[in-house]
């Protein structure tokens, strides 16, 4: 399969947007472009697995141009497990997300409400995601990094709610500095590396077969792995999480904790563990003692908000410290929770935003207080949210139990005392996530009505049934049956291990 | 003999054709028509359509017939480089042209317009060519002293005189501290060809405080920091395509010449003026940067934006390797094409309404949708974010001055890249995001800008994704 695809369809997508006029028109093509990416990383999971069976190496469908020769800059792409369940998730959030923005959110700045704006800025930040999980040069991952930095700014500061021009701006500025960390990083990995024809290489699959010097592995690794954890909210830089996500429209809250939060957790896999795996043992006890304070103070600080978006947004940083602490517990198991983690949350918190913002656009409020009984007046809505918030307190069943176990069961093959403690608090942290989960669920969707206003309200409309039952067949298909996603991602983890183990 | 004066064409053919042009000019206002009580004809709009052409022709024809050879004593040169660096500076004179339009179809004085500005490129293509100090020193003055007659252009306005004033002095400061060094210079090496500079130096501290000397002269007018005090006043001052050209054109031809003295002809002394590079380099950099993000007048902005974009190249001329020169001459050409985007649509702006201010830009969106996109991707590009091709420069240009080792100035840059997207963000978010009860009326943009602006986006999307441009220099300095 023509890897591509996957750019060229949210390309022409945007573009096609850019010549419509009216809303409905724009909106179709959204639809249809969105849908097409859906089947197209269906096939594209289907041909993974049929071409894995009789294919050994460890990329698929590659292709690899030169692009600036004498920099030895080459656009080469491929895929393995790992990027294909990253490009089925993103592919599953955007078509929700198209979804959700059936009826638009309000934009300030100018003429009504800018359909057109808001879903080719939305296509333009998918083609950013889906570039970056094919890229196997690091150039090209840095370059589709940072594509999708701008849209994000423009979608929260346009279309976004509460102090929307300082989230935005916040957003913007933390991952721009998290993308110069990666800079840094990836600079120095290049001018460190020797092929045989005497240039330096940004090839992934070629650094990954050299050995770079322990020296300039230990000075690089904190840049690349601080700086893509940033995007995937590493303690103390995730700040921009609570803010950005609460002041963005739902759609681009789904992009945000769904997808752009693991182009992170997928960097630092395989750009900072595979490609300096001598640094990532060295470091791994700074990235376990970081990530089990992002999973703490995440759900303790979680326990202290009010705001539905902000409830969602603090448990999000709890939540994908689970990723990070998977990745330092350097274990097989591991990391391919850190991997489940990833897919697990970007569904679920999808699923949490969406249906946090079909009530916000009924009810006006995302106040816990404010909100009683709705289960009575949208029982569908309120469903959806009693389900995402199960499948984040880890219910077995859901995506979450799954994910979250694999994460502990491989964190606790780490024997060394300090490694137990870390996984021990990490455990503990999902009764404070069940605190907080239950008490939301209580008070808004269950109990009696806080608001005799809220009897006229309706229930989901059909796009948003169709947004939330994308996501929910996701949650559930990994819940019920994760072994798919365990072979799908099997042989790519592997690698990475043989590149921890290799030395 | 007529084969000598062939290659005599030939070779200073760029400064023949400019020349040329200056001529036409000069004739059409000689021959000019007068009304019957001796007042000239308003004819503004046929001078702007023949400038352009002519600029355009002079493009054009910067792409054929381009020989090496050496000139006058060897005191002047022309490769395939220098070829193509003066036709980038073509293009650029081009764009401000195009873009000046607006301003210029009302102004009483466009002939002379014409002919200073290009008198100041015939300078700085004789810069570019020079191999002898005294030929450089010329070229230089003569792309000043016209300009500071440009910055006043806009004759009413009090700012713009105090401007021109202001830079008249600096240059002349500049120019006798250059003065100054390359006598020290004749005086230890007894030469001052280009070609006999190299053997010459010995690297005793005489010639390393001449070198100072030509650093700090190359300083002003690039304005790097702790010579930069001229530039926001006179950015300010002078009328917004005269801040076009000096801000890109200028520098850029002042760039072209100190990576190739530096690079050739000091190579020598390498070690020495490494570190002076990398301390301009970083004080350029946050100095530049710190005055941006405090700034309210969008000209100002662009200027200390522009300190602190100089900053950056000086990052990437501290390489010291083939990558450094390559990528400074490919910043340089997404740099006129960015700074001319968003200088552009500031200039029409400013010419129309003669608003300038960050605030003034509230709710532009609302009313200028392509002018905001425009004037937005334009900034994305100075901000070094893709698919613009800002990008792909800063990028090259950080990679080179990495190549040498010196990460510790790499990161620095890479921190001083955040604090400049919070400025250029700051623009966008005025534009898109606030809600204004009186934002600026819709422009209808004549043929030329609209034109130039084009041009521009053109060159700002595709300059950076396409990489033949950068394989092209690349060859250009190989095969030097």
């Amino acid at each position: 399969m023509n890897l591509n695809l996957l750019i060229l369809i949210p390309f022409l997508t945007a573009m096609a947007i850019l010549f419509c006029r009216s809303l409905p028109a724009v909106r179709s093509i959204a639809l249809a472009g969105s849908a097409i990416q859906l089947v197209l990383s269906l096939v594209l999971f289907y041909l993974f697995s049929q071409e894995r069976m009789i294919n050994e190496s460890l990329m698929l469908f590659e292709q690899n141009i030169v692009w600036f020769k004498t920099l030895n800059i080459n656009y080469h792409i491929g895929v393995d497990g790992i990027s294909v369940s990253m490009i089925l998730l993103t592919a599953f959030v955007v078509l929700a997300g198209v979804l959700v923005s059936w009826k638009m959110p309000k934009a300030t700045g100018g003429d009504g409400e800018m359909g057109r704006e808001f879903f080719f800025l939305l296509m333009f930040l998918s083609l950013g995601a889906y570039g970056f999980f094919i890229s196997l040069d690091l150039f090209t991952l840095f370059f589709f990094l940072e594509v999708a930095v701008i849209p994000k700014f423009l979608l929260i500061g346009i279309w976004g709610s509460g102090k929307k021009e300082y989230a935005a701006m916040k957003l913007a500025l933390m991952l721009m500095g998290g993308s110069a960390l990666v800079f840094v990083g990836l600079a120095g990995l290049y001018l460190n590396t020797y092929t045989a024809t005497g240039l330096h290489t940004f090839d992934i699959l070629e650094i990954a077969n050299m050995s770079i010097n322990l020296d300039m592995q230990l000075l690089f690794f904190p840049f690349a792995f601080v700086g893509f954890g940033i995007f995937t909210a590493i303690f103390p830089f995730h700040t921009w999480v609570p803010d950005g996500h609460s002041s963005a429209p739902t759609a681009a809250s789904m992009f945000l904790a769904g997808i752009s939060m693991k182009l992170g957790g997928y960097g630092c896999l395989r750009a900072a563990v595979l490609l300096m795996p001598e640094a990532a043992h060295y470091y791994s006890g700074w990235i376990v003692a970081l990530s089990a304070i992002a999973i703490i103070y995440g759900a303790f600080a979680t326990m202290m908000q009010t705001d539905l978006k902000y409830i969602n947004a603090y448990s999000s940083v709890s939540h994908c410290g689970f990723v990070l602490l998977g990745i330092g517990m350097l274990t097989h198991t591991a990391i391919m929770g850190a991997v489940m983690q990833m897919v697990s949350h970007g569904l679920m918190t999808a699923l949490f935003f969406a249906a946090i913002g079909m009530i916000y656009e009924r009810t006006h409020t995302r106040e816990v207080k404010k909100l009683g009984g709705l289960l009575k007046i949208m029982p569908f809505i309120s469903t959806v949210f009693v389900i995402a918030g199960l499948c984040s307190l880890g219910l077995p069943g859901f995506s979450g139990f799954v994910a979250e176990m694999t994460v502990f069961v491989g964190a606790w093959e780490q024997v060394d005392a300090m490694y137990r403690l870390a996984t021990i608090l990490a455990c503990a942290s999902i009764v404070v996530t069940a605190v907080y989960i239950l008490r939301a669920v209580g008070k808004a969707i269950m109990g009696p009505i806080a608001d005799q206003h809220h009897l006229e309200l309706t229930d989901a409309r059909w796009n948003e049934k169709m947004a939330a039952g994308i996501l929910i067949i996701g949650i559930v298909a990994i819940g019920i049956a994760p072994f798919w996603l365990t072979e799908l991602v099997t042989p790519g983890t592997t690698a990475i291990m043989n590149q921890l183990n290799g030395f | 003999m007529t084969d000598q004066l062939i290659d005599f064409f030939l070779l200073m053919k760029s400064e023949l054709l400019l020349l040329a042009v200056i001529f036409i000019m000069l004739f059409m206002n000689i021959t000019a028509k007068e009304n019957a009580d001796g007042t000239p004809v308003d004819n503004n709009h046929s001078i702007l359509v023949t400038a352009n052409i002519l600029l355009l022709l002079n493009f054009l024809a910067g792409f054929f017939m381009n020989t090496s050879g050496n000139l006058f004593g060897d005191s002047f040169t022309s490769t395939e480089l220098t070829a193509f660096q003066k036709n980038i500076l073509n293009l650029g004179t081009l764009l401000v042209s195009l873009q000046s339009y607006t301003w210029l179809k009302t102004h009483k004085h466009v002939m002379e317009f014409y002919m200073l500005l290009l008198a100041t490129l015939l300078g700085m293509f004789l810069m570019i060519s020079s191999q002898h100090m005294l030929l450089f020193y010329l070229g230089l003055e003569l792309s000043t002293i016209p300009l500071a007659a440009l910055v006043n252009f806009d004759l009413e306005k009090k700012k713009s005189a105090e401007a021109a004033m202001k830079m008249i002095m600096m240059s002349a400061f500049s120019s006798a501290l250059l003065l100054f060094g390359i006598s020290l210079f004749y005086g230890t090496m007894g030469t001052l060809h280009f070609q006999e500079i190299p053997a010459a130096l010995n690297g005793s501290d005489l010639q390393l405080y001449c070198l100072i000397l030509l650093i700090a002269a190359f300083g002003f007018k690039i304005s790097a920091v702790p010579f930069h005090f001229w530039t926001a006043d006179v950015y300010e001052g002078a009328p917004v395509p005269v801040t076009s050209y000096l801000s890109v054109i200028s520098k850029g031809s002042i760039l072209f010449v100190m990576t190739t003295v530096l690079y050739n002809v000091f190579a020598g002394m390498g070690v020495e003026w490494y570190l002076i590079i990398c301390v301009l380099a970083v004080a350029t950099m946050i100095t530049g940067n710190i005055f941006a993000v405090r700034q309210q007048n969008l000209k100002r902005l662009l200027a200390f934006s522009s300190i602190a974009q100089v900053g950056f190249i000086l990052v990437g001329m501290s390489g010291q390797n083939t990558e450094g020169a390559v990528s400074v001459t490919y910043f340089i050409i997404i740099y006129i094409f960015s700074n001319l985007a968003a200088l552009g649509v500031i200039s029409v702006v400013s010419a129309l309404t003669g608003k300038e201010k960050i605030s003034d830009y509230k709710g532009f969106y609302k009313t200028n949708p392509m002018l905001s996109w425009i004037l937005a991707i334009a900034l994305f590009s100075l901000a070094g974010i893709p698919p613009t091709s800002g990008f792909f420069g800063k990028f090259f240009l950080l990679l080179a001055g990495a190549g040498n080792g010196n990460y510790t100035l790499v990161i620095i840059a890479a921190l001083n890249m955040i604090v400049s997207l919070y400025y250029y963000l700051k623009i966008v978010k005025a534009v898109f995001m606030d809600a204004n009860e009186e934002p600026i009326p819709t422009i209808n943009l004549a043929f030329f800008p609209k034109a130039g602006l084009l041009i521009c986006l053109i060159g700002i999307i595709v300059t950076g994704l396409a990489s033949g441009s950068y394989n092209y220099i690349q060859e250009l300095f190989a095969s030097l």
